[in-house]
């Protein structure tokens, strides 16, 4: 097939038709947000229709969602997790402790603005959402998915020393294990 | 020459429906799933979508040969299994390379693949691998017994070792080996639930107690070829089956009726079960299974 620009657009259509419809969520419960991810995938609104599914682990996963405040310690694990997911990936802040820090703008013990240390795609307001707001979010970012516009990892990468810089300022001591991502 | 073309084209098609068929299983499994439990569920054609968006991820790493590779033992044993069960009876589209000892062959290369993703799974030093993997080769030491007591009772029953042999016995008799060994297929029907690993034996990638076991370091691509190969690997078994006790099948639609038919055992078994430990697995498989295996091989021997 000739490489040229029309041959990769429908290549690219395709391949973000299939992402849109085929999102495997890496639900890291880092905050009380958590508990509304069971009403999501079950019965009542059923995430599955849309393909959201559940995934084991990072390797596998196509999305990670910071559900809620996210303390400095745990801030640590979330990296790792976020630095091993394969590309493309997507972050998705849910709660309003993702935006400003939420009823915790004051606390000494949690980062107040996700989207200094992690590119966030989509943020979920509330506190909590609910599960339709959760579905809302998933929507978007179908959307945006669609759009080509959800390029958070490819921004990651480019503003690397930034990030590493927000990151190391907030957690002192850098221990990270050498790994290939 | 021609022939050895012809062959090789045969086994392409053979593939592709098998992939076909064993994806659409997959998502079909989803759905009635879902529908069990009072949800609408993902389309039929999810898995397609997945295996797709898997292989078009755009970063794979791995950690190492062995790890490089376990994929691909999965997928060698998939297509060798495949390639070996006669898929039609007479058809010229879907040949097979079967031989007089395909059965004891097959015993022996349906374990091979597992024993190369344990290896991989190994060299990822993932502990939830490790533990993964022990699991399911305590799991294979279970489920093998009722079905190669299964297998031994045909083998003695009918004197051969041929999986054409035994389907011409059929043919030949025109009951199905179903009816008359019943023992040797309740004892196989049993150890195919252990070959499924749906619930409850899903104690080898159980998600949410071991982050999915052996594939936990496995994404992309990789995943991508571990999936597609236990679809064409589900495929293989359930028309081994259908080969053994439900006499072949003559056209695709017979076969696909038939295959289904099996697959909804051990689906609607897994929807109603919980998750097993690993010694009540093992224990289960050691008990009712192998007692049928057992009674088989008496009526081999004495009828």
């Amino acid at each position: 097939m000739v490489n040229d620009k029309n041959s990769q657009k429908i290549v690219d259509f395709i391949q973000n038709w299939a992402r849109k419809h085929s999102i495997w969520v890496l639900a890291y419960g880092t905050g009380c947000g958590a508990i509304e991810i069971p009403p999501t995938m079950t019965s009542r609104y059923d995430a599955e229709r849309l393909g959201v599914r559940g995934a084991a682990t990072p390797r596998q996963a196509d999305v990670l969602l910071i559900t809620g405040y996210l303390t400095v310690k745990t801030l640590k694990r979330v990296i790792r997790v976020y630095e091993q997911m394969q590309d493309p990936k997507y972050v998705i802040g849910f709660g309003s402790c993702t935006i400003n820090g939420g009823m915790y703008y004051d606390s000494y013990n949690t980062i107040k603005v996700l989207d200094k240390y992690l590119p966030v795609d989509v943020y979920i307001n509330g506190c909590m959402p609910r599960p339709e707001a959760v579905l809302s979010g998933f929507a978007r970012l179908q959307k945006r998915i669609a759009e080509g516009r959800a390029n958070g990892a490819q921004q990651y990468k480019d503003n690397l020393e930034w990030y590493r810089a927000n990151q190391k300022k907030i957690i002192p001591n850098w221990i990270m294990p050498e790994y290939n991502w | 020459m021609e022939k050895v073309l012809l062959d090789i084209l045969g086994a392409i098609v053979t593939f592709l429906v098998a992939f076909v068929v064993g994806m659409t299983y997959g998502g079909l499994n989803r759905k009635i799933t879902a529908r069990v439990q009072n949800r609408k569920g993902p389309p039929w054609y999810q898995n397609f979508i997945d295996a797709y968006k898997l292989s078009s991820k755009k970063s794979a790493i791995h950690h190492g040969v062995m790890h490089h590779l376990g994929p691909a033992f999965l997928m060698v044993t998939s297509v060798m299994t495949l390639l070996i069960v006669p898929v039609l009876s007479h058809n010229n589209w879907f040949p097979n390379l079967n031989f007089q000892g395909d059965l004891i062959f097959l015993l022996y290369i349906m374990t091979f693949g597992p024993l190369g993703m344990a290896l991989g799974a190994g060299q990822t030093g993932n502990p939830n691998s490790a533990i993964g993997v022990t699991r399911g080769l305590s799991m294979m030491v279970g489920f093998e017994i009722p079905w190669v007591l299964a297998l031994v009772a045909l083998m003695i029953q009918y004197h051969t070792t041929s999986i054409t042999g035994l389907m011409a016995v059929q043919a030949h008799s025109g009951t199905w080996l179903m009816f008359s060994s019943p023992f040797a297929f309740i004892a196989a029907v049993m150890a195919l639930f252990g070959m499924f690993r749906y619930s409850p034996f899903d104690i080898v990638g159980a998600p949410t107690e071991l982050a999915s076991g052996p594939i936990a370091e496995t994404g992309g691509k990789y995943l991508f070829v571990m999936m597609s190969s236990g679809s064409v690997f589900t495929f293989a078994k359930l028309t081994l089956y259908v080969d053994l006790f439900l006499g072949g099948a003559d056209n695709l639609f017979i076969l696909i009726i038939k295959t289904f038919a099996l697959y909804l055992i051990p689906l609607l078994y897994s929807l109603v079960s919980p998750r097993y430990r690993t010694e009540q697995a093992i224990r289960w498989f050691w008990g009712w299974p192998s007692f049928f295996g057992l009674l088989a091989i008496l009526q081999a021997i004495i009828f």
